[in-house]
C-alpha cells in the first residue's frame, strides 16, 4: 500500500511528486500551475475573505468526507456574507502513514465540489507530520468571494430587526448526528446523510430575487442554538422560536432520544438560517423550494424586542424556555 | 416497511392537546388542595423533563417541585472522583466510565483534564464495550468506573459475569452503584424536610419494581407514583398524586404501566444479587453518609475489585464541596438553585462548583440550561396565535 511518508513534506523530490501527481492533477488551473510563491489575483469591488480549518473523525462519513467539508465549509462562509466564492487556498497537514488512496479520494471529492461551484484553488501548502502529531489529516482552506456592487442585501449578524422572520433552510442537526453515530458505531436508517452542501446557488437565488435579507448564517458547530444566540447578541434583539416548527429528521430525533442530546446543538454543514422582513417570507420560501437541499425550508420564529440577547423557545403547549448556547463536550447520558 | 417507527414511541406522549388537557385537570384538582403540595421528583431525568418541556409553567402555583438526588454523577463525592483520576493515572491503564462522569471535577482535576493530559480515559455508550476493550488490550489493566442507580446496575453485573466467564485477568471494577430507597429515606427523615409526595423514576422500577417504594409510602404516609419520562407521563403522574392527596390515600401507584410491574425484572435483580452486595455506608455528595445506600462487589469477587486491587493508591478521606455551594439543601428541597449565591456566577455547567450543576440531570444544571422565561401577555398571545 502506498502511504504518505515524512519525505513527502520535505520539500524535495517526493514533495514535488506529490504536488504534481495529486494536487496539480486534480486542482489544475492556470494560476495554481504557475507555482509562484503567491497567487496573484485581480479583484473588483468589495471582497469577502474567510478561513476555516477542518478536522473530522471519521474522515469519511455518510454523505461526504473531510474534503467536501473543507470546500463547502469555506464557500458557505463566503456565501453567508452574500459573496460569490471565487478563489480558495488549501493547506494539508498529513499524518505520516496515511494511505495515498485515502488522500486521493479526499482530493477527488474536493475537485468535484470545486468544479460544481466554479471555484479555483489558487495556492496551497502540504505538511507531513510524524505519527500521532495530527489525526490522519487536517485541512485548512481560506476563501475569497466577491460582493456584487449592485446587490441590495448586505447580510450581517448585526442587522436583525424587530419584526424579522427567521427561516431555516432545512432539517437541522444531520451532520453532527451522522458523525457522532459513525464515531460511536450506532447504525442509523440507511440513506441518512450529512447535510454537507455548497449553499451558494440557493443564496444567489435569494439575492437575485432582490429580497431584503438582514442576516444569513450557516448553523455549523454549536448548531442552530449557537447561531440564534450569536444573532440575538450581535443585534441586541430577542429571537422567539416555535419548537414544533423546527424541521428535524427522524434519525436525528432518534439519536437525540437515545443519547440525550438536543437537535439544536448538533452541527450542520449545509443548513443555514435567514432573517428577513416577515412580508418577504413567502417569496423567500418560494425561491428556496426550487433547490433540492432547501426545499424543506421553514419559518421557525421571529425577532422581537422582548429581551435583548435572549433566544426563547416556545413549546406547543404554551410554555417557554430559554434556548441556551450549547456548553461543554457533547457526552451521552447515562440512563 | 410497516415496522414500529421511532415517533410511535414518544409522539403520543408529547401530544400538545393531551398535555393541555392534563394541565387543566391538574389545575382543577389542585384547586381543592388545602395547602401547597411539595412533590419530589427523585430522578434528575424527571427534573430534566419538567424544565425542558416547561411543565412548571403550565401547572398551578400550589404544586411545587423539589428536585431529588437521582443523578448518579451529581451525588458522586469528590474523593471517589479522585479515585477515578488516580486509577486513570496509573501506568498502562485504560479507565472506562459513562457519559458526563468525564467532566465532573474532583478535588483538583477532572477525568476530562486528565484525558487531555494523556491518560487513556473512555466514555462508553454500553458498559458491555468494556469486555471488548479489555480483550483488545491484554497487556493493559482496564478499570471500569461503574456508576448509576438500579437502572444501570444490571449492565455492570452482566459485564462482571462475562469477565468471569472469559477469565479476563485485566478488567477491574470500581463500583459506585447507588440505591434510591435509602437516599430518599435519608431525605424524608430530616425533620426540616417539606416533601409531601414522590414521583419515582420508571427506569429504576423497570429493574427493581414499584415494590421498593412501599416501605417509604407506609412509614411516611406518602403518595408515590412511579412515572415515565415523557411530558404526558409526568403530567399524569402529578395528577395521580394530587388525586391521592385529595382522597387521603398514600399508596404506591404505577403510571408507567408500559414497562413497570410491582415486582420488576426478577432476573436482573438476581444477577445483581449474584455479584454485588450493599456497602455498610456510602457518602453522597450533598447528603453525606447514608448506611447501606450503595453496592460493592461481593467478597468472592474481591480480585476484580479496583478498590481492593489498587487500595494503596486510593484515599477515602472525605472531601467537601465549596463552602458557598448549597447542593445539599437543594437536594433536600430546602432551597432552589436560584437561592444559591454562586448559581450562574462562578458556578455553571462549564465550571461546576457543586454536584447539582455537574450533570445534565442535576437540578442546577437543568435550571441553568432551561431557564424559564415568562413572555409578556401580548407576546404570549402573539406566539400562541402564530402556532394555532
Amino acid at each position: 500500500m502506498k502511504v504518505i511518508e515524512l519525505s513527502h513534506g520535505g520539500g524535495g523530490a517526493e514533495s514535488q511528486q506529490l504536488i504534481q501527481q495529486l494536487f496539480y492533477r486534480h486542482f489544475s488551473n492556470k494560476i495554481l500551475l504557475k507555482s509562484e510563491d503567491a497567487a496573484v489575483l485581480s479583484l473588483q469591488g468589495k471582497t469577502a475573505f474567510t478561513t476555516d480549518s477542518f478536522t473530522v473523525s471519521p474522515l469519511f462519513f455518510s454523505g461526504g468526507n473531510i474534503g467536501n467539508l473543507a470546500i463547502a465549509g469555506t464557500l458557505n462562509d463566503l456565501a453567508m456574507m452574500g459573496a460569490k466564492p471565487l478563489y480558495l487556498s488549501c493547506a494539508f497537514i498529513i499524518e505520516e502513514g496515511l494511505s495515498f488512496d485515502t488522500l486521493e479520494k479526499v482530493v477527488q471529492s474536493m475537485a468535484l465540489e470545486l468544479q460544481n461551484s466554479d471555484v479555483q484553488i489558487v495556492c496551497g501548502d502540504t505538511k507531513v507530520v510524524p505519527k500521532g502529531a495530527v489525526d490522519k489529516l487536517f485541512i485548512n482552506t481560506s476563501g475569497i468571494g466577491e460582493i456584487a456592487e449592485e446587490q441590495n442585501a448586505k447580510p450581517s449578524a448585526h442587522d436583525l430587526e424587530v419584526g424579522d422572520a427567521i427561516i431555516v433552510s432545512g432539517d437541522i442537526g444531520r451532520h453532527g448526528a451522522v458523525v457522532m453515530a459513525e464515531r460511536e458505531s450506532i447504525k442509523l436508517q440507511s440513506g441518512f446523510k450529512s447535510d454537507c452542501q455548497v449553499l451558494w446557488p440557493a443564496v444567489k437565488a435569494l439575492l437575485d430575487a432582490g429580497l431584503e435579507i438582514h442576516a444569513l448564517r450557516d448553523a455549523t458547530r454549536g448548531g442552530l442554538s449557537a447561531l440564534l444566540n450569536e444573532w440575538a447578541n450581535s443585534s441586541e434583539i430577542c429571537i422567539e422560536i416555535e419548537e414544533d416548527k423546527i424541521p428535524v429528521s427522524d434519525s436525528v430525533r432518534g439519536l437525540c432520544e437515545l443519547l440525550g442530546f438536543e437537535p439544536y446543538d448538533f452541527a450542520n454543514e449545509g443548513t443555514f438560517a435567514i432573517a428577513l422582513p416577515c412580508s418577504q417570507v413567502e417569496q423567500a420560501l418560494r425561491v428556496l423550494s426550487e433547490f433540492e437541499f432547501t426545499k424543506n425550508a421553514a419559518v421557525i420564529g421571529k425577532v422581537t424586542d422582548f429581551q435583548a440577547g435572549l433566544v426563547v423557545l416556545q413549546t406547543p403547549w404554551g410554555s417557554q424556555r430559554v434556548l441556551e448556547l450549547p456548553k461543554g463536550e457533547l457526552l451521552p447520558r447515562i440512563c | 416497511m410497516n415496522g414500529l417507527q421511532l415517533q410511535d414511541l414518544y409522539q403520543g406522549f408529547r401530544e400538545p392537546q393531551t398535555i393541555r388537557v392534563l394541565a387543566d385537570k391538574v389545575r382543577q384538582a389542585a384547586s381543592s388542595l388545602k395547602s401547597p403540595l411539595h412533590i419530589m421528583e427523585v430522578c434528575g431525568g424527571h427534573t430534566h423533563t419538567i424544565m425542558k418541556y416547561g411543565l412548571k409553567q403550565i401547572l398551578p402555583d400550589n404544586i411545587e417541585f423539589i428536585h431529588g438526588p437521582g443523578c448518579p454523577v451529581c451525588i458522586m463525592p469528590k474523593e471517589r472522583i479522585d479515585h477515578a483520576i488516580a486509577l486513570a493515572q496509573m501506568e498502562n491503564t485504560i479507565l472506562l466510565t459513562l457519559g458526563d462522569m468525564i467532566r465532573v471535577p474532583g478535588s483538583k482535576s477532572s477525568l476530562a483534564k486528565q484525558r487531555a493530559l494523556g491518560c487513556d480515559i473512555r466514555a462508553l455508550n454500553s458498559p458491555l464495550d468494556a469486555i471488548q476493550i479489555a480483550r483488545e488490550n491484554p497487556d493493559k489493566q482496564v478499570v471500569f468506573f461503574a456508576i448509576g442507580f438500579e437502572t444501570t446496575t444490571p449492565m455492570t453485573a452482566a459485564v462482571i459475569k462475562q469477565a468471569i466467564a472469559l477469565g479476563l485477568g485485566n478488567l477491574f471494577f470500581h463500583i459506585n452503584h447507588v440505591l434510591v430507597p435509602p437516599a430518599v429515606e435519608a431525605i424524608l427523615s430530616d425533620p426540616a424536610c417539606r416533601i409531601d409526595a414522590l414521583i419515582g423514576p420508571s427506569h429504576v422500577s423497570v429493574i427493581s419494581g414499584a415494590k421498593i417504594y412501599r416501605p417509604l409510602a407506609e412509614s411516611h404516609n406518602m403518595p408515590i407514583v412511579v412515572s415515565g419520562f415523557e411530558p404526558v407521563d409526568v403530567m399524569q403522574g402529578i395528577l395521580m398524586i394530587v388525586e391521592q392527596v385529595l382522597e387521603q390515600r398514600h399508596e404506591v401507584e404505577i403510571q408507567y404501566t408500559r414497562a413497570v410491574s410491582f415486582d420488576g425484572n426478577l432476573k436482573a435483580q438476581q444477577m445483581i444479587d449474584t455479584y454485588l452486595q450493599p456497602r455498610s455506608h456510602f457518602r453522597w455528595r450533598g447528603l453525606g453518609d447514608i448506611a447501606h445506600s450503595a453496592l460493592r462487589l461481593k467478597d468472592e469477587y474481591r480480585h476484580l475489585d479496583a478498590e481492593v486491587a489498587f487500595a494503596d493508591r486510593l484515599s477515602d478521606e472525605p472531601i467537601d464541596d465549596h463552602k458557598l455551594c448549597i447542593c445539599g439543601d437543594i437536594l433536600k428541597g430546602l432551597a432552589k438553585p436560584q437561592d444559591c449565591k454562586v448559581f450562574g456566577r462562578g458556578c455553571d455547567p462549564t465550571r461546576p462548583l457543586g454536584s447539582c450543576m455537574v450533570s445534565d440531570e442535576g437540578a442546577c444544571n437543568a435550571y441553568y440550561r432551561y431557564a424559564e422565561v415568562t413572555l409578556p401577555p401580548s407576546a404570549k398571545q402573539n406566539m400562541n396565535r402564530a402556532s394555532a
